[in-house]
């Protein structure tokens, strides 16, 4: 999910550069040298699960999951998010140089909120943190949408049936980004419960 | 996995220095993202074109991502010119279609495609690794091009221990369908992708460390730029000047 280049105005595009540059900035500060190929390598863990297509109905859909990697990351998720998309941009021309902001906030902010509402349930129960991952992973997806749409009416107001499509096309795909991100908190939690901390 | 399509290559911009280039894509996409109505954007769209002739890359895939990139594009055709205020220009029953809607979908789809030419003529000719080493050369911080540099050398080594979990899943005569049961399965093989991806950046921490890593890798080969990349440069900052004061 991101804007293609050329879309979004410039006010908008220059308060999306803002903000991404704050939290790419707060992300780096929290990464401590040791840090640095764990944020990596899960990095390129994400990058490859975002291939993954999943069955829905007749369909089927890639994954995002940037709620998970919120979970696991905290602020890194910024950093981890953009490296993701400026190799998008250069390998694939998915986004590009001037929306990197944008695109970056929509999906790292999420991801660096469902950090911290949603962390403290990871440690409980099993079912506690199937729902912690459920709602982290599944609303993700929604809040990441919701700001997409966001930039999309602050460039131009007739945006607004595209937005609404945007959005009722990641329902779906939100509530099955949940289910997988629940299983995969479960899964984490049974073989290497140091990773929810 | 063979990502970096266009990177080979014996033309003028493969030669170019990566730090040239990334200044003039720099500049080149902030001007033309910003830049409104359709004169404009076809300046900057003639320009990319002419930077194409000169890159002699592959037609082929060249299409195909251009193809890909205007997906979206349709979208904004199917919804602007229907909901976009403005006289309206041709009536279909019920559905009034605006000419202004029509503008501003074309002036957008100019855009995004002068601006995809150009990452692929100017960026996607040079190497992810030059590219990266260029970065750290226009003081973008050392940390991030450190993350970019690794995320992007273990994609490939994580790419094959998915392949490695998702064959042994099809051995068991895994098929998906829209069930639990699928969903969970493609959650424990991201799960196992997570688990050998804190098991190798332990490895490589601990290697690094072996190495004296001090939270960055020293730069071993510079780049100098030729005369060339000099009249490129400037030749390309006099026209979007150019551009600027026609608009």
């Amino acid at each position: 999910m991101h804007i293609s280049e050329g879309v979004l105005s410039a006010p908008v595009l220059f308060a999306g550069a803002i903000l991404s540059f704050i939290g790419v900035a707060l992300g780096l500060k929290k990464i401590k040298n040791e840090d640095i190929p764990k944020v990596a390598v899960l990095s390129s863990a994400f990058f490859i699960a975002s291939f993954i297509r999943v069955p829905i109905g007749p369909t089927s859909a890639h994954l995002l999951l940037n709620g998970l990697l919120g979970m696991l990351l905290g602020w890194s998720a910024f950093p981890s998010i953009f490296v993701a998309l400026v190799l998008q941009a250069l390998l694939f021309q998915f986004g590009g140089l001037t929306t990197l902001g944008v695109n970056t906030f929509a999906m790292a902010m999420p991801a660096v909120l469902s950090y911290y509402i949603f962390r403290g349930l990871l440690r409980r129960s099993k079912n506690l943190a199937f729902l912690g991952g459920f709602l982290g992973g599944s609303l993700s997806i929604l809040i990441a949408t919701i700001f997409i749409s966001i930039a999309l009416l602050e460039t131009e107001k007739s945006f607004i049936g595209l937005a609404w499509t945007l959005v009722a096309m990641h329902l779906p795909i939100a509530i099955i980004e949940g289910i997988i991100t629940g299983f995969v908190i479960t899964y984490l939690k049974k073989v290497k419960p140091e990773a929810l901390g | 996995m063979h990502l970096e399509e266009f990177s080979e290559g014996n033309s003028f911009f493969h030669k170019a220095d990566p730090r040239v280039k990334i200044l003039v894509f720099t500049l080149f996409s902030v001007l033309c993202a910003i830049s409104s109505g359709i004169k404009i954007p076809l300046f900057y769209l003639l320009y990319s074109l002419t930077l194409l002739l000169f890159a002699r890359i592959k037609i082929k895939p060249l299409i195909s991502r251009l193809l890909v990139a205007n997906f979206f594009i349709a979208f904004i055709w199917i919804f602007i010119p229907i909901t976009y205020p403005g006289n309206p220009y041709i009536t279909l029953g019920s559905i009034k279609i605006s000419h202004a809607g029509l503008n501003y979908a074309l002036s957008i789809t100019i855009k995004c495609n002068a601006i995809i030419i150009a990452t692929i003529t100017l960026l996607s000719t040079s190497s992810i690794f030059s590219l990266a080493h260029a970065m750290l050369h226009l003081k973008i911080p050392t940390k991030l091009v450190t993350v970019f540099f690794l995320f992007y050398r273990y994609i490939t080594v994580i790419h094959d221990e998915y392949l490695k979990i998702k064959r042994a899943v099809s051995l068991r005569g895994f098929i998906p369908k829209t069930d639990i049961h699928t969903y969970k399965t493609y959650a424990y093989i991201i799960g196992g992708m997570l688990i050998k991806s804190y098991e190798r950046a332990e490895d490589i921490y601990k290697a690094m460390l072996c190495r004296g890593f001090k939270g960055y890798f020293p730069l071993f080969e510079h780049f100098y730029m030729k005369k060339s990349d000099i009249i490129f440069g400037v030749i390309s900052t006099l026209i979007f000047v150019l551009i600027w004061v026609k608009s």
